[in-house]
């Protein structure tokens, strides 16, 4: 055996976001032992941040809402590229994985008659999200983690997984670093869930927290998993632009539910010019109707505010580049306004919105309920990741599963807003159910001696590297690639600016191989951003190759030199897999089934 | 504008507090001053972070002896003629530089009974709840566990009593449970005996320090004292209560 410290459980859940902790929840509970790892204190996932609410078509609001009407917005907002089995699933199962956290103690905001109460959110017909102020996120995960605490899971607390262990091709465990030490552990696992999260931290204006570096997307690259849609990244249209130093935060899309409006310099609401025609129908063309649809009219049209993210971000964007954005290069959101139409608009703000309402008052020295804020877009999410069945979570690695932001397939090209917490939920649960069952039918993998010593070394290298003449610096890579994928695979791309992006990655990767890092392995941030370089360039390289060959336009992927949506690229998802390089292939669309098919069109 | 930081590192010997020099330009926070030299002078400087956003609780420490978020402190709000102290929390061990233990919360967490809810309200499993009910409980659940409240209850950094006080955090983590209109668990006498409720005397740092503005000792210490009280015979409280009656 190795002379690492070794720890055995049936499953293994790398990552204690909302996906994690369910899928740690429901392994347990199906009574296999189960060991989750997180490189961040139990807790304080991503996960945390989410503000805006959780989708589910629960009904308490608009009874007219159901899990059908739900599918057509997903399927819709995902421009059809979704895996529409898991959409089904998902919107079936979301109710109840919604109201299962009530059991466990968390307490939503409520209706008049003591119900969950649900907001209105872009994309969603009917107000949908289950919501605590605009703390949802904190809300969801306190709720798992105080439950899970109780469920006799294994934690293992700032554990970084450094890859995945294979038994010829199935799974058998993961290899490890503890950050108080820097020592390495392996764990022994006849099952791995893998639930990382986003990667974020690519780019350089961006929403996310530190650990969403795309760690977890790339280790299943690596193990040999395949990864679909990964040119689908979502840019949120809100994010701060001033002060630099909080450039990229998110702004919820609550402010826009709760009436919240886009101006740009001239003060005029632009998103009335550009109304998509599939939207058409449900969207409203006048200002006071839309006033009203934000404060719960059932017969009033949502504003364009309101739009897909996609499309909204893509307009302010505009905005700015043709001259008429703010005076720190974004477009204002003015949720003040509302003070025409309500008597103690203030308080009424600092209620619904009260994280806002601190995060511009403590960090930019705004006061949103008396001025305008100043938003552009920013990197938010990824639509992409490790495909997985839509049933078990299964990647297309036997033993090895996926749930959450790092799985892909639910959202298609775009995501709905609140569409990721409840999915964290759905597909937790149900990785966490089929990984305890493989577990149980399958005996462990062989660990091996070879494998793990080339991934330790490999680990400890840029310690090695510290005296060389031509060492370069782990933070100083990080930050140019941010930077480039920031410039060159962006919101809106080209072909020549993708390619530039793909040479510009080998010549990152080369001067990757030569990083190195000083101190001792305790605690070490340097060498952390030394071993996630891989991870992050690998995924911006699966992102940047999947964005060239998609030429064609069409939700969170825009290309300049393709404006329109293409009908033969509609008809195929993109994957990429490991090979000598990395290698990318067209699979066919699956057929939507009849009647899920008769769905959309009664939605339409 | 260049400013002088000293910022506590760790060595075998313990540790000191070490000088560095960056550029402060608008609108930064202590943490960016923090990862600034960490990127510019010290690759190993270890500093926890997550959101930068003042929303994981994470980056918790000392800045000019005030236990505060780092990403939420403004530099601007720190006087910046002087250099500028960064310690990590005194109240738990250091793991290195600004890097602290704080796996004690979690065990005390453990040991305090979980939520309990009643049976379903409704034949569909659900339940019903004012808003206007659980209004207290959404302000303790605001918590965003970065134990600063922890850091500075002298209970537990000078008297190093984690063991037997839960301390301020679980005080307002059990007043959630107790107060949640569906729970039916009963926490009185553990309050009293496991979470040493009885050492607390009132001083209410707790409350200036946190961050989430949640109104620790009044809205949950106060009123879990006073079911104790009222269950256990307890003279000092009774005193302390016709005290403040008084006034
Ligand atoms: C500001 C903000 C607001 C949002 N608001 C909403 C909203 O209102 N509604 C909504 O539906 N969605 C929202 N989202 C999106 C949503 O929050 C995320 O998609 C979701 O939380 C991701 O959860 P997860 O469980 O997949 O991963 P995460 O919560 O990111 O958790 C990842 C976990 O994996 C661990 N990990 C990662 N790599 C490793 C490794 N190598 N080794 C060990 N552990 C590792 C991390 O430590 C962490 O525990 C928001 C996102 C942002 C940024
Ligand atoms: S009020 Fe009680 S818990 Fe708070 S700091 Fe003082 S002694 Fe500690
Ligand atoms: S109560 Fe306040 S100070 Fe204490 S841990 Fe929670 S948020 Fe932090
Ligand atoms: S980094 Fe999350 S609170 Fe400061």
């Amino acid at each position: 055996m190795s002379t690492y410290e070794t720890y055995s459980h049936d499953v293994l859940v790398i990552g204690s976001g909302g996906a994690g902790l369910r899928a740690a929840i429901e392994a347990s509970a199906a009574g296999v032992s189960v060991g989750m790892v997180c490189r961040s204190l139990l807790g304080k996932a991503h996960t945390v941040m989410a503000e805006g609410g959780v989708a589910a078509s629960l009904g308490n609001v608009d009874d007219r809402d159901n899990w059908k009407v739900h599918f057509a917005d997903t399927m819709r907002g995902g421009q059809y590229l979704n895996n529409w089995r898991m959409v089904e699933l998902f919107t079936k199962e979301a109710p109840d994985r919604v109201r299962e956290l009530e059991a466990w103690g968390a307490v939503f905001d409520r209706t008049a008659d003591g119900r969950i109460l649900q907001r209105n959110f872009g994309g969603h017909k009917y107000p949908r999200l289950a919501h605590v102020g605009d703390r949802t996120g904190l809300e969801m995960i306190r709720t798992l983690q105080d439950h899970g605490i109780h469920q006799g899971i294994d934690i293992y607390q700032e554990y970084t997984i450094v890859s995945l262990l294979k038994d010829g091709d199935r799974i058998a465990g993961a290899i490890a670093y503890d950050r108080e030490k820097g020592l390495f552990k392996i764990f022994h696992s006849k099952a791995v869930i893998i639930a990382t999260g986003g990667m974020g931290k690519i780019y350089k204006i961006s929403s996310n927290s530190w650990d969403c570096t795309g760690g977890g997307i790339s280790i299943a690259y690596h193990a040999g998993a395949e990864l679909i849609d990964m040119e689908f990244v979502q840019f949120h249209p809100t994010g701060m632009v001033w002060p630099p130093s909080v450039r990229g935060l998110l702004i919820t899309e609550g402010v826009r539910g709760e009436g919240g409006v886009l101006r740009n310099s001239n003060g005029k609401r632009f998103m009335f010019d550009d109304i998509p025609e599939n939207y058409k129908n449900q969207t409203s063309n006048n200002e006071e109707e839309g006033w009203r649809y934000t404060q719960g009219d059932k017969n009033a049209k949502r504003p364009p505010e309101l739009l897909t993210r996609d499309h909204v971000a893509r307009c302010i964007r505009r905005e700015i580049k043709e001259g008429r954005g703010s005076p720190h290069g974004g477009v204002f959101l003015d949720i003040a306004w509302i003070k025409e139409k309500i008597s103690n608009a203030p308080e009424h703000i600092k209620k619904k919105l009260p994280s806002m309402y601190h995060q511009f008052k403590e960090l930019a020295n705004v006061d949103i309920t008396k001025e305008s804020m100043e938003v552009g877009p920013t990197t938010h999410y990824i639509m992409g990741g490790i495909r997985v069945d839509a049933d078990t979570q299964m990647t297309t690695v036997p033993g090895l599963f996926a749930a959450g932001e790092c799985a892909a397939g639910l959202h298609g090209a775009n995501r709905l807003g609140g569409n990721s917490l409840s999915d964290l939920l759905v597909f937790g649960k149900r990785a966490g159910e089929s990984a305890a069952q493989y577990a149980k039918a399958n005996q462990k993998g062989k660990l091996s001696e070879k494998q793990i010593e080339e991934l330790s070394k490999e680990a400890l290298d840029p310690f090695s590297r510290e005296a060389n003449a031509d060492k370069e610096n782990p933070f100083q890579i990080q930050s140019d690639l941010q930077e480039m994928m920031q410039d060159l695979v962006g919101i809106v791309r080209t072909e020549k600016e993708l390619i530039e992006a793909l040479n510009r990655l080998e010549e990152l990767k080369r001067r990757a191989a030569k990083v190195a890092c000083g101190g001792n392995r305790g605690y070490n941030p340097g060498w952390h951003t030394a071993i996630e370089l891989k991870h992050m360039l690998t995924v911006a390289e699966a992102i940047a190759m999947s964005a060239l060959e998609r030429k064609e336009s069409r939700g969170g992927h825009f290309r300049d030199d393709f404006p329109d949506k293409s009908e033969e690229l509609g008809s195929v998802n993109l994957s990429i897999s490991k090979g000598e390089k990395m290698k990318l292939q067209r699979i066919p669309k699956q057929k939507l089934r009849d009647d899920l098919q008769q769905i959309v069109e009664e939605n339409k | 504008m260049k400013v002088t930081f000293q910022i506590w590192r760790s060595d075998s010997n313990g540790g000191q507090l070490k000088d560095y020099q960056t550029e402060i330009t608008e609108g930064m926070v202590v943490l960016d001053a923090v990862h600034q030299i960490q990127a510019e002078h010290a690759n190993d400087l270890a500093v926890r972070w997550n959101c930068k956003a003042g929303k994981c609780g994470s980056c918790s420490a000392e800045i000019n002896g005030r236990p505060r978020l780092m990403c939420m402190t403004r530099m601007d709000q720190v006087p910046v003629d002087k250099p500028v102290t960064i310690h990590p929390m005194k109240a738990f061990p250091i793991i290195k530089d600004l890097v602290t233990d704080v796996s004690v919360n979690y065990r005390v967490k453990k040991r305090i009974k979980k939520f309990k809810p009643r049976k379903p309200d409704a034949a569909d499993g659900t339940w019903r709840m004012a808003q206007s009910d659980i209004d207290r409980v959404q302000e303790f659940r605001k918590c965003i566990e970065c134990f600063l409240c922890q850091d500075v209850c002298h209970v537990l950094r000078e008297h190093d009593l984690h063991e037997k006080f839960a301390g301020p955090r679980h005080m307002v983590y059990t007043a959630a449970l107790e107060m949640h209109p569906l729970d039916v668990e009963d926490r009185t006498e553990d309050l009293k005996k496991q979470e040493g409720i009885g050492f607390c005397n009132i001083t209410k740092c707790c409350t200036t320090v946190c961050p989430e503005k949640i109104t620790i000792t009044d809205n949950a210490i106060i009123p879990l004292k006073e079911r104790v009280a009222d269950r256990f015979y307890d003279p000092l409280f009774r005193f302390f209560r016709l005290f403040t009656k008084k006034n």
